[in-house]
């Protein structure tokens, strides 16, 4: 098929930055999206132009590393990641319009990559059970009913890609941090944490600069994951048990 | 130079309690001295990094993707491997290292595979104490499956991510030592170079990936966690960015590097489909538990097959070939993985491919969907099969999958003794980087077990002992060695960026991986082999005159990060195609057709090649010397691997 691509392309983080657009033929409906845009950049090394930048890695859907703005929907018409999206669901003489994610916590590097590191520091201010290597009980100790493991399992299933905060018109990261908090609330192990935890994660995302929350359900319709929203509800009554009880931290 | 393994002596089941008595330990007021540098944030390298600053030590962490929850441990499916007996049903310590070395085909050492097997039990206790949501059964405890050619039940998974999940636990681990100041974290930063200064590590020099900044970093210790090099193959289920580079440029600087003809190939992965793939998808083994693999018993029926003119479905089930149940009556299509992956390649070889290339086998849930209903079959493989339908456009429950083998994981790597040090004295190597316990073919669910193994229980002990015998004082980052390195990066950079020729680093690699494929993959003889020697030194030259790079070495530069690695693939090709031509045997995952029994199967040497080889660089454009460590069998009796 033959299709016209409007990319972003901006230099680095200070450049303004503007769309391009590029004329593309000879993709197959088998292709995934991303290797569509390898061959645009064999394209334009051939022509001596900087290939289009965006970050990639897995191609597999699972790391989380691929992001884009794909016709206004983060990872594209379907739910699931770019790397996943294959040709079929475009059709010949398509024109596809291509951006990266766009959030104050999420700063441009170079065309279609952005800084997501806002992420890391968020799991770093709580996101984890406090042991270390050695010294912990046997696995079985601690039974765990399935429904409450499979439940769990669901909100660990998030791969950090952004998508969640791109689709939400306020940039919130609500669906990213209640998952990783839900997850941790489930499990034995994890509760003994619970409270300091919500509290500490949901002051460094708003130290980030993520928006509020309105609830539109934007990110969960979004997620490739399909992180659920309940999610967001678990997040905030453990924050608010947390600010109302003498557990500070 | 004559190779110590460092084995510790007496009993198996003893050695690793001994050996970790007799080691040296660093004062806990003495560790924060000490300033150790992890490549490397995938299951092995998160899970030391954590494991080490939790006992004091300063760490830095490195890793090329924009988050070190990012690695490729990420992408594993299937599960991880431990003696736990959970289920009651005969596995022990032992007979997970028996299955091991086995599995191995009798390549790897008893030493080491016992302690992986001996820790692997600490792993889950550790996962599942951090909030790893494994499997459960309804009363709440732990759920097992079997996996690639095991007859217990002693794989814990996590459905089918249990990378994620693992990877996502010692990330956590790692997250919480960087809040605490122990771990400062470099993502988006590629290690260069190592700098040895009195024969031992002491530094590395790095490239910020944004900025393009080269920059020294002095250390006690380093340790590689930087995984596997099956990209050499351009085509392989591994992630995009997986390189070997790290793992080289050791090499050049004195680690030695051991059987790098050691590939596994994966039997059950997504057919390829054009020209235009850019990776390879598998699809769990776990599918071979309910799945059955066949093809058409003639090869009229496989062309009308490929030709379309009939759908699998109308295939009678007296023209269907259930060619490993039939072959192998006892495992039938749960054989080890290079068994499956070579009988996948033989029917194709004969014309009996099922799809338009002719290069694909059926893996068919027909049976298990009559036998436990379309939903239980979803319930264990609902992701899989989506993904599979996503890539393909077909349905699985409807029709059989199309499978075929691709390059998955490397068992070769760097040579390390039992301490997982390299032949550079305070250069450490751990999970896939290095070459130590699956001999010549690994089994599924293993590599997860010692990345981990290494990771959190193995390398605490053993890099505090080296530690404990080393002054506290730094080699400055200004010492002329560091300073030349950062030249050599620099001259290296300017140099790929100055040819300003007319291919792509694509180009090159593609050609490197069918070169690969065609001579060095799933069988390998002596003549394909001397002519691919030719090839790779052909086409290496013709890379540094012809390769174009375009962009500046001081910004984000995808095509200048790719050709730094492609040039270190076109040195190793060499070497693997090396050490494939030497080892006149076939074993495990390396099969020359040269050496096979009247059945097809591999023939070992037991007498001439129960060895592991290491190779030594000596030198640009010259031959690599061959050193050998024997292998010692005390404890298990070598035969001819039979799973019939
Ligand atoms: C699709 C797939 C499925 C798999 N499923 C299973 C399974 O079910 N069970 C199992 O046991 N095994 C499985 N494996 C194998 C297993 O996943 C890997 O062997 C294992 O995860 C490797 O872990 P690692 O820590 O050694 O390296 P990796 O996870 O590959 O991590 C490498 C790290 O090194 C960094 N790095 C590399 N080079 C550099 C450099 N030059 N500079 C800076 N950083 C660098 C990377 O950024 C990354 O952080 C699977 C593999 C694949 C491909
Ligand atoms: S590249 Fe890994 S999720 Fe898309």
């Amino acid at each position: 098929m033959n299709l016209t691509l409007k990319v972003w392309r901006q230099k680095n983080a200070s450049d303004k930055g503007d769309f391009k657009t590029y004329k593309i033929s000879g993709i197959s409906a088998d292709m995934s999206f991303l290797e569509m845009l390898d061959v645009l950049n064999e394209d334009l090394s051939d022509k001596g132009e900087d290939p289009v930048h965006f970050d990639h890695d897995c191609r597999e859907g699972i790391c989380g590393m691929c992001s884009l703005y794909i016709n206004g929907q983060p990872h594209g018409p379907n739910q699931t990641t770019t790397c996943q999206l294959h040709m079929r669901s475009f059709k010949d003489g398509d024109t596809i319009t291509i951006e990266p994610w766009r959030a104050r916590a999420f700063p441009i590097v170079k065309d279609l990559v952005v800084d997501r590191s806002a992420f890391d520091r968020i799991i770093q201010s709580g996101g984890y059970v406090s042991v270390n290597t050695g010294g912990v009980p046997d696995a079985n100790e601690i039974p765990i009913p399935k429904v409450i493991a499979d439940e769990a399992f669901d909100s660990a299933t998030c791969i950090a890609c952004g998508a969640c905060v791109a689709a939400c018109k306020n940039a919130s990261a609500m669906l990213f941090v209640s998952a990783k908090i839900s997850q941790l609330a489930l499990l034995p192990q994890g509760k003994v944490e619970k409270r300091g935890r919500a509290e500490k994660m949901v002051a460094q995302m708003d130290a980030e600069g993520f928006g509020a929350c309105t609830n539109t359900g934007a990110c969960s319709a979004e997620c490739p994951k399909e992180i659920k929203q309940s999610n967001i509800a678990r997040m905030n009554r453990e924050y608010f048990t947390a600010s109302v009880s003498t557990e500070k931290v | 130079m004559k190779l110590n393994s460092k084995i510790p002596s007496g009993p198996l089941a003893e050695k690793w309690t001994n050996h970790k008595f007799n080691i040296k330990l660093v004062n806990p007021a003495n560790k924060r001295k000490y300033e150790i540098i992890v490549v490397g944030t995938g299951l092995a390298g998160a899970s030391a990094a954590a494991s080490l600053a939790e006992l004091g030590y300063n760490v830095k962490a490195f890793c090329f993707q924009d988050s070190p929850r990012r690695a490729h441990s990420i992408a594993a499916q299937g599960g991880i491997n431990a003696a736990k007996n959970y289920q009651n049903d005969g596995d022990s310590v032992f007979r997970l290292f028996y299955d091991t070395i086995k599995g191995g085909d009798y390549r790897s050492r008893e030493g080491n595979v016992y302690r992986l097997a001996q820790v692997s039990v600490n792993i889950i206790d550790q996962c599942v104490a951090q909030g790893v949501p494994f499997a459960r059964e309804y009363g709440g405890l732990l759920a097992n499956r079997s996996f690639g050619g095991a007859q217990v039940s002693r794989t814990f998974y996590a459905r089918g991510q249990t990378g994620q999940q693992l990877l996502l636990g010692a990330y956590s681990a790692l997250s919480r030592q960087v809040a605490n100041g122990k771990v400062k974290l470099y993502p988006r930063t590629e290690m260069m170079d190592v700098v040895v200064v009195d024969g031992k590590a002491r530094g590395i020099v790095t490239r910020n990936l944004i900025t393009g900044a080269i920059e020294s970093h002095s250390a006690h210790a380093v340790l590689l966690c930087t995984g596997g090099y099956g990209n050499v193959f351009f085509l392989s289920t591994n992630a995009m960015g997986s390189n070997v580079t790290a793992a080289w440029r050791a090499h050049k600087k004195g680690a030695f590097f051991s059987n790098p003809c050691y590939t596994q190939i994966h039997p059950t992965c997504i057919p390829v489909s054009g020209d235009h793939q850019s990776k390879l998808t598998l699809m769990s083994e776990s599918l071979r538990n309910d799945g059955r693999v066949w093809v058409p018993k003639t090869i009229e029926i496989a062309e009308k097959l490929r030709k379309r003119e009939i759908a699998p479905r109308d295939i009678k089930e007296e023209d269907r070939d259930y060619y490993l149940e039939t072959k192998y009556p006892s495992f039938g299509n749960l054989v080890p993985r290079d068994v499956a992956s070579r009988n996948a390649k033989h029917v194709c070889d004969e014309g009996r491919g099922v799809n338009e290339t002719g290069e694909a086998v059926f893996l068919d849930f027909r049976d298990a969907i009559l036998r436990d209903g379309e939903d239980a079959v979803r319930g264990k493989y609902g992701n899989l099969f989506d993904m599979y339908q996503q890539i393909t456009g077909e349905n699985p429950y409807k029709t059989p999958m199309k499978i075929y083998p691709a390059v998955h994981y490397t068992m070769g790597g760097l040579w390390v003794d039992y301490n997982l040090m390299t032949t550079v004295p305070g250069l450490y190597a751990l999970g896939e980087a290095n070459f130590s316990d699956h001999g010549a073919n690994r089994l599924g669910a293993s590599a997860l077990m010692q990345g981990l193994a290494d990771g959190y229980f193995v390398a605490p002990y053993t890099v505090g002992d080296y530690l404990a015998g080393l002054s506290y004082e730094k080699v400055p980052e200004e010492h002329p060695e560091f300073r030349k390195a950062e030249d050599e990066v620099k001259a290296r950079v300017k140099q790929l960026l100055e040819i300003n020729g007319s291919k792509t680093v694509d180009h090159f690699h593609k050609k490197l991986g069918k070169i690969m494929w065609n001579h060095c993959g799933m069988a390998r003889n002596a003549a394909g082999l001397t002519k691919a020697k030719e090839m790779i030194r052909a086409l290496k030259e013709e890379f540094w005159s012809d390769v174009k790079v375009l962009g500046t070495g001081e910004e984000l530069n995808l095509s200048l990060e790719k050709a730094h690695r492609v040039a270190d693939f076109l040195e190793l090709g060499e070497l693997m195609v090396e050490d494939a031509l030497h080892r006149n045997e076939s074993c495990g995952g390396h099969f020359r057709d040269e050496y096979q029994t009247p059945e097809g199967e591999a023939l070992r040497d037991d007498e001439n090649f129960a060895y592991v080889a290491a190779w030594e660089y000596l030198g640009d454009g010259k031959d690599e010397a061959l050193h050998k460590e024997e292998l010692v069998f005390e404890n298990v009796k070598l035969t001819q691997r039979s799973y019939k």
